[in-house]
């Protein structure tokens, strides 16, 4: 099977006032269709660069980013973007709001009413249809750009610290769903966050990153079940031997920071 | 509630010695009497006067800020999606918004004459600095996050306008036109002192050079009443036009 973003060997440089910046190297990865590879590693190690290079915003400096085995050339239109701020339109209500790239896709008016409203059913918002962003938690807000997301039906969602802003039982919840729609509707997802419970909770896979520049320190199979029961993870053995795992491989590097 | 009282007690006290000093303390010719503004104002209620100068100067200042506020939300537009254009544009406009709009009125009466023209124009060249400044900022405070998340949706540069950017712009253009309300009016009334046959600045300007001091005070109470009137009317179209605002304050 081929896959479905392949890094290989991928540096991006940045000039920052003339100097440059090496944000990432050596950078090797392979993620397949519908799995879902969690990126963790210390802030500024360049995670979220990777997610720009596969939404094709811009192109490494040197090594080639591969989606479905073709070069990334410019904006990647098969991936949807998903980070901390939700970047709903606060003059839409949730419906319009999820409705857009329906719109956008230029779908008949009563088609995309149909398909808005399974939506906003599928993340749990039925009765928030006609509500303001204005008017909603930050937990509904994640489930109308969830939805959102979904409706324009990319196969890789790329998510940036996604859920970062919320308390621990709301992200929790999230995170159970976002798990559930992804493996329902098969979606492959890069998902990059600082939070090593996080990172093996929602991953299949994790990639480890050293801090910058940040290179791929080592890249784990999640030993759990696909479908893990989430909310009891944290008496599972295997999860808290898979966490201290990933404290085991970061520390070396945060020290060596520290001691600079 | 309780303010409301304090507000008027401060009012009654401030029309009582103003009432009890014109005529004793200071001279009538300076500061008049509220009783004979009151009466004066009435007077040209009544015999239509104050009306329609006061149509004369809403007009003028509507027409002003309709074509300055359509201009300037236009050019801020124009300028916010063209980076070049605005790099090129930046030392001319701010060069020219350090320049006291006021300044300009003797060239418009070289141009326009002292009519109508001349005064809507000068108006209308006010409000569109304010306006375009606000649509601008609101053009460029579009965050690029959100802007790349459009992209990715496949949006084209038509959709980008009219899903996100103008309506991001919209709360700014109207900020532009909220405050642009008391500039109109300035607009509008310093073109009616200097060139005024009628309107509300000709009133004030008029009654002054025929030491009526009563009349002065009226026509600017005149005044007050139109730019709180306008205020209103702005805030009522904003809340109508945005209703994703009224539920923020809601909350």
């Amino acid at each position: 099977m081929t896959s479905r973003i392949e890094f290989r060997s991928v540096a991006k440089t940045f000039e920052t006032s003339g100097q440059p910046i090496d944000v990432v190297r050596n950078i090797d990865l392979a993620v397949r269709p519908g799995e879902i590879v969690t990126l963790v590693g210390p802030s500024g190690c360049g995670k979220s660069t990777l997610l720009n290079m596969t939404a094709g915003l811009f192109a490494p400096t040197s090594g080639t980013v591969l989606y479905d085995a073709q070069p990334v050339t410019g904006m990647n239109r098969r991936v949807g973007y998903m980070t901390q701020s939700d970047h709903l339109l606060p003059w839409r209500s949730v419906a319009d709001n999820i409705a857009a790239p329906l719109q956008i896709a230029g779908m008949a008016r009563t088609e995309v009413g149909r398909r808005t409203e399974a939506l906003i059913e599928q993340v749990g918002l039925a009765g928030f249809a006609g509500s303001y962003p204005s008017q909603l938690s930050g937990g509904m807000r994640k489930r109308t750009a969830l939805a959102r997301l979904l409706a324009y039906d990319p196969d890789t969602l790329l998510m940036d610290e996604p859920f970062g802003a919320l308390d621990a039982q709301l992200r929790l919840r999230l995170q159970i769903e976002l798990r559930q729609l992804c493996r329902k509707f098969n979606k492959t997802v890069l998902f990059v966050t600082h939070d090593l419970d996080e990172a093996v909770s929602v991953g299949d896979r994790v990639a480890i990153f050293s801090p910058r520049p940040g290179t791929i320190l080592q890249t784990l199979a999640i030993p759990l079940p696909g479908d893990r029961d989430m909310i009891r993870l944290r008496y599972d053995p295997a999860f808290t031997k898979t966490c201290a795992q990933l404290w085991e491989i970061m520390a070396p590097a945060l020290v060596a920071e520290e001691a600079k | 509630m309780k303010i409301w009282l304090w507000r008027t007690i401060l009012l009654v006290l401030f029309l009582a010695a103003w009432e009890a000093s014109g005529g004793r303390l200071v001279s009538l010719f300076f500061i008049s009497r509220p009783s004979l503004i009151v009466a004066k104002f009435w007077t040209i209620l009544i015999d239509g006067t104050l009306l329609r100068h006061m149509a004369i100067t809403t007009g003028e200042a509507i027409a002003g800020f309709i074509i300055g506020g359509l201009a300037g939300a236009a050019l801020g537009l124009l300028l916010g999606r063209s980076k070049v254009l605005a790099e090129t544009l930046d030392p001319f406009i701010v060069a020219f918004y350090s320049l006291p709009k006021v300044a300009l009125a003797p060239m418009f009466i070289l141009w326009f004459g002292v009519g109508l023209q001349m005064r809507v124009l000068f108006t209308a060249v006010i409000v569109l600095f304010l306006v375009f400044l606000n649509t601008y900022t609101g053009v460029r405070n579009v965050s690029r996050e959100l802007i790349t998340v459009f992209r990715l949706m496949g949006a084209s540069e038509r959709h980008m306008m009219r899903m996100v950017i103008l309506p991001s712009a919209f709360s700014w253009i109207f900020a532009g036109l909220r405050l642009s309300v008391p500039y109109a009016l300035i607009g509008a009334i310093v073109a009616e002192i200097l060139t005024g046959d009628a309107g509300l600045g000709y009133l004030v300007e008029n009654s002054a050079a025929q030491f009526d001091t009563p009349g002065v005070f009226a026509a600017l109470g005149g005044v007050m009443l139109l730019a709180l009137a306008l205020n209103a009317v702005v805030r009522l179209l904003e809340k109508w036009l945005m209703p994703w605002h009224r539920v923020e304050e809601q909350r």
